[in-house]
């Protein structure tokens, strides 16, 4: 993860309202892009995450307020700005040219010559896998090559920050999944400063430096993925969310299939495919996290078993959701009866346990796993 | 700017060069059939009568005129009515028609100076070779026109308030009859030659003046049943409308036009146009003669 | 029967022999309906497009009065020119009545709507955000409005060949603001009429062989285009 030590935002929001139809859709007192990292916007439908997206790329006029870009103010109304930055739709809106003519679009209106178009257009499509479909027509793609074709028309003029409107939603999920990984890698390999949306939390782990959970028009929260994912400060991020611990670590050990990961304040087993090396997030979701007062816990085959001091205590319609301490913060649900049973109390010392299979592995950074062909 | 410029140039030129080079072609196109080339008084227009432009009369004599004089004709072919509204607001410069009340007028509102006697026809009534209102054999036009009335038989009118129709109004008022709401009398709304066509499919009367009726006779089922009817004088006159009152009128042209149709040359192409063709002339010149003279 | 084969041959001999005058009463045809097409194209497209793409206050009104254009019926619109260009009318001293210029005038009055409505269906039936994404891609203004009707190219030709199949074949406008002059303003329509009233059925029946033959080479010309933009 790259650390939030840019002091200047390369694009900053102030005081940022959208109204439509007397209803205010969009109110962002402030927010700040930096460069080189990914900051991902997750919410429900209406939250106004489109709305953020439109206006940060001077799409859409805000009723009030304004935007700095490396410190000076977007005139919208020129193409200046829109000619710095680049955006891809949930649709891949393409032109009904081929694929080539299509990558080329937005060097065209730049006015760039052939030979520069010649030499760019094919090393992009050659990056985004699509090379092969220069010359077929865009209205004969798949989905998923669609996309590609959009992102590659996005990525091809270079810009310095480019926005992500759900770019995947409409596709399978195993292709989904292809397209993540790539975008991932190319976001990376250029250093590209993006502002992504998305449903998909998966998704939003793989790519995102930030999070910024939306909520109403406005930004319930923001920040590293650890700590909106770990700490949601409401009950709105905590249910969209879904309150998964989430760890980001480095592969240390990898042997038969299980392989150890270092995280802040301890250490993971957890099955993937994975390289020694390789940053990954380990996920754990509440449920599957048992607590007992014993060790090792009865009739247990886990092979994560951390002591820990309980922390807070909040009690969820028929469960109780208990945060542990066990040098890193570690989320688990039990019934009331658990609780009592086992007399859980605040700043009482615990037993907390998952399964290595109980580890959602979620790639990051790093060399990539083989391909699974 | 000069991106926007050359990216739109450089888009046209390659995906529409063949729509380019035809709006091209419509313009040089353009150029070529406008004789109206030279100032804009050698426009002259003429409103006249359907019968002179279906017969074709003045496709021989306009291009005369137009070599002699060096003006531009616009022939406006619509009824004497119309051709006389149009002189009357100016925007004809000379006229040809025959509707000789309607003339009189006309002149009277001096809204036309010079009127002259170009040349005569006659009216005729035809009808389906049957003759079912049994007309073959009255004396007179009105005669013949009360039998019509009589025997119910179809009659179309041109309706159109041209000379032919004035004269048709003139011969039911001769008569005695007003036919307008009748069951057996029809209005075309059409001109002459379109009248007859009607006339003939309907098997129906109606009136037409020699000259068209003789051009298109080949392909009508009607004969003449009534002719020689002082009354069914069909006279043309040119008359040039009145510059003092219209000073955007093209006098000079329309002197010279009427000048022209009185002459001997225009005169002597008029006794003979249509001989060859129809086996006799259409039209009769009569230059210099008295209205009341002719027929006699 | 017998005239309809004398016509037709009568049609074939006036185009293969080349008759100077038949000759010349197509080109006027074709050149007057073409620029009133070409102007009309001008004119529909970039004011179609307009409208599509903004938002002001009587919008509606504008888009059902354009609508209610496109069904313009063409001697309407010849009244109304020719009182325009009556010498004592307001546009009198162009001098211009009883002109191929004039057709051209009311021929574009006639056609123009047609393409501005047909393009304004075509350019509002694009993805909603296609617009956007062409801003996003750097487009100026202009650019925009470029790449938005090339997109929809093929509705927009549809567009333009309603409109020259509309005025090609409009009769009642040309003859009253053209007057159907010979060698000068005698287009296909005005001669067929003029000629059926002489009884020339044989030239007429020609004159219309010849009109539908342009309409059908615009027809295939355009059904050519289309299948080769969509293939399979």
């Amino acid at each position: 993860m790259k650390p939030e030590t840019n002091p200047d935002a390369l694009l900053r929001a102030e005081r940022l309202l959208v109204h439509r139809g007397g209803v205010t859709v969009l109110d962002i007192p402030a927010l700040d892009v930096f460069e080189g990292q990914v900051l991902v916007l997750i919410g429900p439908n209406g939250a106004g995450k489109s709305t953020l997206l439109l206006t940060l790329a001077g799409l859409l006029k805000p009723s009030r307020g304004r935007l700095l870009f490396r410190g000076e103010e977007i005139d919208a109304a020129g193409s200046g700005y829109r000619r710095r930055i680049a955006m891809v739709f949930q649709e891949p809106l393409l032109f009904d040219a081929t694929v080539f003519e299509n990558v080329a679009a937005g060097l065209k209106i730049r006015g760039r010559g052939r030979a520069e178009i010649g030499r760019t257009v094919p090393e992009y499509l050659e990056r985004f896998g699509i090379g092969h479909l220069a010359r077929r027509s865009a209205r004969k793609l798949s989905g998923g090559e669609a996309q590609r074709t959009s992102l590659a028309r996005a990525f091809v003029t270079k810009p310095e920050i480019i926005f992500l409107d759900e770019p995947f939603s409409s596709l399978d999920p195993p292709t989904r999944e292809g397209l993540t990984g790539d975008l991932e890698r190319i976001l990376r390999e250029t250093q590209t400063t993006a502002i992504a949306s998305t449903h998909d939390q998966t998704e939003a782990l793989r790519l995102a430096d930030r999070i910024a959970v939306m909520n109403g028009g406005r930004i319930a929260q923001i920040g590293p993925v650890a700590e909106v994912m770990n700490r949601p400060v409401d009950g709105f991020v905590a249910s969209f969310v879904g309150v998964e611990t989430v760890l980001p670590g480095r592969v240390t050990r990898v042997s038969d299939g299980v392989f150890t990961a270092a995280v802040e304040g301890g250490e993971i087993e957890a099955v993937g495919r994975v390289r020694t090396g390789e940053g990954v997030l380990c996920c754990i979701r509440p449920e599957h996290v048992t607590l007992s007062t014993n060790i090792p816990p009865p009739g247990s085959s886990a092979r994560n078993v951390f002591s820990g001091r309980i922390l807070k205590i909040v009690a969820i319609g028929l469960f109780h959701r208990i945060h542990v301490d066990c040098g890193f913060n570690l989320v688990a649900y039990v019934t009331r009866q658990s609780l009592e049973s086992l007399s859980l109390e605040e700043g009482g010392d615990v037993i907390a346990s998952f399964k290595a299979t109980a580890v959602h592995v979620i790639h990051r950074g790093g060399p990539l796993p083989a391909p699974p062909c | 700017m000069q991106n926007d410029r050359s990216f739109l140039i450089r888009r046209v030129l390659k995906k529409h060069g063949l729509a380019v080079f035809s709006a091209a072609v419509f313009l040089v196109g353009m150029a070529l059939p406008a004789p109206a080339a030279g100032p804009a008084q050698k426009n002259l227009i003429l409103a006249t009568t359907t019968s002179t432009q279906d017969s074709g009369l003045l496709d021989v004599l306009i291009p005369i005129f137009e070599k002699k004089a060096g003006y531009f004709v616009k022939t406006i072919a619509v009824g004497s009515g119309q051709a006389m509204a149009m002189g009357q607001k100016g925007e004809a410069d000379v006229l040809l028609v025959h509707s000789p009340v309607a003339e009189e007028k006309f002149m009277a509102e001096k809204s036309g100076v010079n009127r002259l006697i170009v040349m005569h026809n006659d009216f005729v009534v035809v009808g389906p070779s049957a003759d079912p209102a049994a007309i073959k054999g009255s004396k007179t036009s009105s005669e013949a026109f009360k039998e019509i009335a009589a025997a119910g038989a179809l009659f179309l009118s041109r309706g159109d308030n041209s000379g032919t129709h004035a004269k048709e109004n003139e011969i039911w008022k001769a008569a005695g009859i007003s036919p307008e709401g009748q069951k057996w009398y029809q209005q075309t709304g059409l001109g002459m030659g379109q009248t007859l066509n009607v006339a003939s499919e309907k098997r129906g009367y109606t009136l037409a003046d020699r000259g068209t009726y003789l051009v298109l006779k080949k392909n009508l089922g009607l004969e003449i049943q009534m002719e020689g009817d002082p009354l069914l004088l069909n006279v043309y006159h040119v008359i040039q409308v009145n510059p003092a009152k219209w000073p955007k009128v093209n006098a000079g042209g329309a002197k010279a036009f009427s000048d022209f149709m009185v002459s001997a040359e225009a005169q002597g192409i008029i006794k003979t146009f249509g001989v060859a063709k129809y086996g006799s002339s259409l039209f009769f010149p009569d230059a210099g003669k008295k209205e009341g003279d002719l027929g006699k | 029967m017998d005239l309809i084969v004398e016509g037709i041959k009568k049609a074939f001999s006036l185009i293969f022999t080349l008759d100077a005058e038949v000759l010349g009463i197509t080109l006027l045809s074709l050149t007057v309906s073409g620029l009133a097409t070409l102007i009309s194209m001008f004119l529909g497209i970039s004011v179609g497009t307009a409208v599509a793409l903004s938002r002001f206050p009587g919008r509606r009104i504008v888009v059902s009065l354009i609508n209610t254009g496109m069904g313009l019926p063409p001697v309407v619109v010849g009244l109304f020119v020719t009182i325009f260009l009556w010498r004592s009318g307001p546009l009198g001293f162009l001098e211009i009545l009883y002109t191929p210029t004039a057709i051209i005038l009311a021929q574009t009055v006639i056609a123009a709507p047609i393409v501005t409505g047909i393009t304004l269906a075509a350019i509002q039936h694009l993805p909603a955000n296609l617009r956007l994404q062409i801003l996003a891609l750097g487009a100026t203004r202009v650019q925009t409005v470029w790449l938005l009707a090339k997109e929809a190219r093929l509705p927009l030709l549809a567009a333009v060949m309603a409109g020259f199949g509309g005025v090609i074949s409009e009769v009642g406008a040309s003859i009253m603001v053209g007057g159907n002059i010979k060698g000068y303003s005698r287009v296909l329509t005005t001669a067929t009429v003029m000629e059926t009233g002489r009884g020339n059925f044989d030239i007429a029946i020609a004159l219309s062989v010849i009109l539908m033959l342009l309409v059908f080479l615009v027809n295939a010309v355009l059904t050519q285009i289309q299948q080769r933009e969509r293939p399979r």
